[in-house]
């Protein structure tokens, strides 16, 4: 049982029908069968990689029990179908769509902040959710995933996928990954997320990725110093990014000399993270933490 | 997407943020014509190019006759400008602002951003304008007064009430700032921004406040449904590299040093150019394929690496999550085949099918290089880029 998600998870997929809804929803059924329908309104009673589609996200779960739903409708309308979900009480949902403008995320985070937390999202812009052997949402590559002790949270997809594959090389595996997604506002921060991973007896270490843009990781810091006693591992993408662009994510952009790697890197060391230069030492270090 | 100053300025012209009359000149005669228009005892030529700094860089001069505004247009219109921020190659003037000039008798800041935090819209003010807001937040914090505003609520008078108590303004001072900021806080919904910075906002001898200045960050995920903004695109100002990436979907932004980076996904993009400099060599770009890259892109991209001149060798670094490994196998070597290839090559794979991938690429009678895990890719192009 990981964080979030697990053998228990029931997953729909919103916008199934499309090309990556439909690639990456076999992909993930295919790793763990925790998927029982999708939906694309106009295509409700019709059937996508041998799951029922439904018209409206509240019918599914009516209809499947469902309690968490994988997101791949396009960017204009990707977030009034995160709006929906909430709507129909989703528990878990995990938005992987690129490319939502940001003010369209305002509502939703509104939406969220009015649960406290009964509804959980995850991204968007993200690679999802995973519990290695147990359920995937999400486009992560299952294959480079093992069961084990490291949890991972991270702004990033390959490069989470780059920490996995050096846990899984060093056979300590992982417990649960999450991205948290690239974008400017996203339904989960670093400090959303920790405490459940100082909560879970699965995870024994934190490995944490983020990037220049925004200042999550000050917070994370902060928040790392006062309430986190498991050992976090962590790496800040961007140490030779110029100020003023937009490198790929829409969040990472150091504006006004603010939101720069060095910056991060500091706050973090000065709560005791343990900071790494390169991304190919993050395997190594989390290994020499754990006294392996 | 950056945008003129002109533009800016018939933004807030258009949307009741007081701005001082200007007019757009391409040529000598027209800015000559364009002061006349004015009717106006002093006017400011500005060259239009987006970039800061422009006053330092001789890009602003102030005239007070017809004949002096279109010497100076003259000057001005096809010069390099060289500021801070166009980098030592400068930027090429293709046009100037002929603007009235203003009785400036105080000088504030104003700016509404995106909250990240709360998820609303920041309003920053301080009176110490014309700075480096920066330079003020760091010397001087207490100048600086700021409230975030729920976009539940909307901007109300108690916000700008709470705003000119802090920052002790005067009742027609505070009269003037809430029409301005009711107005931009309308403007920040309608053209999708994440930022509007006016630096300097003047108050006239009159107590009129002016918006001198315009700086707009809009959202590039937005642009779709922004046709009036997104016609304001001025490929000129742009990297010609960026442009012919983003046909391909591709993500590129150029920077100073000599090895060439393509990689998938953003922060492992970052990444790479981190573990580059780590082990002392330096990126030449950022460039990210995107996470299901096809042959095609990963050939576009080579191609855009190397227009670049200064480049020597060229680091690729895939995580495979979604494409087989010799897919983007086959890719690299007939991008490789195709451009004629001279510069060190050192591929780094991670996937499905990833010895196959190898195979094919040490295989092709290329002078490829291939690498097992990404600090191995590093050290090896930095190396082969040092011993040319």
């Amino acid at each position: 049982m990981g964080i979030f998600v697990g053998n228990h998870t029931r997953v729909i997929t919103q916008g199934i029908t499309g090309k990556s809804g439909e690639f990456h929803t076999t992909k993930s059924h295919e790793y763990a069968p925790r998927f029982v329908g999708g939906v694309t309104p106009g295509k409700g009673g019709t059937h996508s990689c041998g799951l029922p589609v439904f018209d409206t996200v509240r019918e599914a779960r009516e209809k499947t029990n469902a309690n968490a739903s994988m997101i791949f409708v396009p960017p204009p309308f990707a977030a009034e179908a995160i709006l929906e979900a909430i709507d129909a009480e989703i528990e878990t949902i995990v938005c992987i769509t690129e490319g939502i403008p940001v003010l369209d995320m305002i509502p939703v985070k509104k939406a969220l902040d009015r649960l406290k937390g009964r509804i959980r999202l995850i991204g968007p812009n993200c690679p999802g959710i995973i519990v290695p052997g147990e359920c995937k949402i999400g486009i992560m590559p299952g294959h480079v995933h093992k069961k084990g002790v490291v949890g991972i949270i991270s702004k990033s997809g390959t490069l989470t996928y780059e920490a996995v594959g050096q846990t899984s090389a060093l056979n300590l595996g992982q417990s649960t990954c999450i991205g948290i997604g690239g974008d400017p506002i996203i339904g989960s921060y670093y400090t959303d997320l920790l405490p459940h991973f100082e909560a879970d007896p699965e995870t024994k270490a934190i490995v944490m990725i983020g990037e220049i843009g925004g200042d999550l990781e000050i917070k994370a810091a902060q928040f790392i110093k006062e309430n986190i006693k498991k050992p976090v591992v962590g790496f800040i993408a961007g140490q030779t990014a110029p100020v003023g662009k937009r490198m790929g994510h829409a969040g990472a952009i150091i504006s006004g000399g603010k939101g720069t790697a060095a910056e991060k890197m500091d706050a973090l060391r000065a709560a005791g993270v343990h900071v790494v230069e390169s991304p190919a030492e993050i395997g190594r270090t989390v290994a020499k933490v754990l006294g392996r | 997407m950056n945008i003129h100053e002109y533009q800016a300025k018939k933004l807030f012209a258009d949307n009741g943020v007081p701005v001082p009359a200007g007019y757009l000149a391409y040529s000598p005669i027209e800015a000559e014509f364009a002061f006349r228009r004015l009717k106006s005892a002093v006017a400011v030529v500005k060259a239009q190019v987006h970039a800061g700094g422009r006053g330092k860089g001789g890009g602003v001069k102030v005239v007070k006759t017809a004949e002096d505004a279109a010497k100076i247009a003259e000057s001005m219109i096809g010069m390099t400008l060289v500021t801070h921020q166009t980098g030592p190659q400068g930027k090429k003037v293709h046009s100037v602002y002929v603007e009235s000039g203003s009785d400036i008798h105080k000088e504030y800041y104003l700016a509404l951003l995106l909250d990240r935090a709360t998820a609303g819209v920041s309003i920053v003010f301080s009176k110490e304008g014309g700075m480096d807001i920066e330079e003020v937040a760091e010397k001087t914090p207490e100048k600086i007064v700021s409230v975030s505003i729920d976009p539940t609520v909307g901007v109300k008078g108690y916000h700008l009430a709470n705003i000119a108590k802090k920052a002790a303004l005067s009742a027609s001072e505070t009269k003037e700032l809430t029409a301005i900021v009711k107005n931009l806080y309308k403007m920040f919904f309608k053209y999708d921004y994440q930022m509007i910075e006016i630096n300097p906002l003047v108050v006239t001898g009159e107590g009129k406040m002016l918006a001198l200045d315009g700086k707009m960050q809009f959202d590039d995920n937005a642009l779709y449904r922004q046709n009036e903004i997104s016609f304001m695109r001025d490929f000129k100002e742009e990297d010609a590299r960026e442009i012919e990436a983003s046909k391909f979907g591709l993500s590129y932004i150029g920077l100073e040093g000599n090895i060439g980076c393509l990689v998938n996904g953003a922060g492992l993009a970052m990444g790479t150019m981190d573990i580059i400099k780590y082990y002392g060599g330096e990126p030449a770009n950022f460039l990210d394929v995107g996470g299901g890259a096809s042959e095609e892109q990963v050939k576009n991209a080579f191609r855009i690496i190397l227009t670049d001149k200064a480049v020597k060798g060229i680091f690729v670094n895939i995580f495979g999550g979604i494409m087989k490994c010799d897919t983007i196998a086959n890719g690299v070597i007939a991008a490789a085949r195709e451009l004629k290839l001279q510069v060190p090559l050192v591929v780094r794979l991670e996937g499905t099918n990833v010895e196959l991938g190898k195979k094919l690429l040490s295989e092709s009678g290329l002078n490829i290089t291939t690498a097992d895990g990404m600090a191995d890719g590093a050290e090896k192009i930095v190396k082969l880029v040092k011993a040319k």
